[in-house]
């Protein structure tokens, strides 16, 4: 619709263009929205989180770094001096659409408790977590499993084989973890996007069984 | 400027996978919004989610939920909150988990 020279937006329509430009919008109230799921990777630092991601993810996985701004700033037990209020972390991020309807997201971030305080957030409504563990570093997964089972969250743990040679024993892991028999572990490769879709079948048909 | 120091977004907290769609309103005031807040808009003329808006715009979740809720409070996005109890719903797990399988 045109008025003397300019465009001018029609009442009710769409938006009025302001210099540098607010864009013209959808026509719907709200456009149909999939129903959106979360799972969430944890894990030790280099256990490969942004790996099993990224074999998964659609979109270019993102590492966005999120402040280390919550209140009650770690203090860091080696050095003994309060952690600077500034750092950040990276989050990786990863999008796996199965139909119109649904899409699956993926948060994966460190599991160190000075880390929590993003997984409160994340993980609220989450359907449940993938602990992604080394069998070389097994302790670095322990703050992760903490964690969901003292959240009562469904979540398996998944030992990540890095050289594909390494034989796993999956009952010595469960012993040297304490983890109850109910929760699943699986061995993955997190390079092989089969292998990842594997884990995450496993961990939702874990959280299925938890339910029925 | 963006946020202009803020560390938390106004009202109700939004969920990482809230699903934010931009709105027709007939005239908006460009008082205090940022250019970012016009990215937002831009990227959410169909729905979003807030994960989403932060990938694309290539800015962290905090910030991006401040954009986000600054931009409700205007009325000019629409969120839709994430179906929690659909965790309990064994059909829409089982969804998951067929729509996983076949990959």
């Amino acid at each position: 619709m045109v008025y003397g020279d300019c465009d001018v937006p029609r009442l009710g329509g769409d938006v009025r263009q302001l210099a540098g430009g607010i864009p013209q919008l959808a026509d719907d109230d709200f456009d149909p929205a999939p129903d959106a799921v979360k799972i969430l990777v944890a894990g030790g630092f280099g256990v490969g989180k942004t790996t099993l991601v990224g074999a998964l993810t659609e979109i270019r996985p993102l590492r966005t770094e999120e402040g280390l701004s919550a209140p009650g700033a770690h203090i860091d037990v080696v050095t003994g001096v309060e952690e600077k209020r500034t750092t950040t972390v990276a989050m990786d991020f990863g999008r796996i659409t199965i139909s119109e309807n649904l899409v699956i997201y993926l948060f994966g971030t460190p599991g160190q408790k000075r880390f929590w305080f993003m997984w409160d957030d994340l993980s609220h409504g989450a359907l449940g977590a993938v602990v992604l563990a080394d069998t070389r570093r097994l302790a670095d997964c322990f703050p992760s499993i903490d964690y969901f089972e003292h959240r009562e969250r469904p979540f398996i743990v998944a030992l990540n084989c890095f050289d594909g040679a390494e034989h796993h024993d999956v009952d010595e892991v469960r012993r040297a973890l304490d983890l109850e028999a109910r929760v699943p572990i699986v061995v993955c490769d997190a390079r092989e996007r089969a292998s990842c879709r594997d884990t995450l079948v496993t961990l939702v048909d874990h959280a299925i069984d938890q339910i029925s | 400027m963006l946020v202009r120091g803020r560390t938390r977004p106004t009202g109700e907290w939004l969920d990482v996978i809230s699903m934010v769609c931009a709105q027709r309103v007939p005239v908006v005031e460009p008082i205090d919004l940022e250019p970012e807040h016009l990215d937002v808009i831009r990227h959410c003329r169909g729905a979003k989610s807030v994960a989403d808006l932060a990938s694309a715009l290539e800015l962290p979740l905090a910030v991006v939920r401040i954009l986000v809720a600054d931009l409700r409070d205007r009325g000019l996005v629409k969120i839709r909150r994430p179906r929690t109890e659909g965790l309990a719903d064994i059909r829409l797990l089982r969804e998951v988990a067929d729509g996983l399988r076949r990959l």
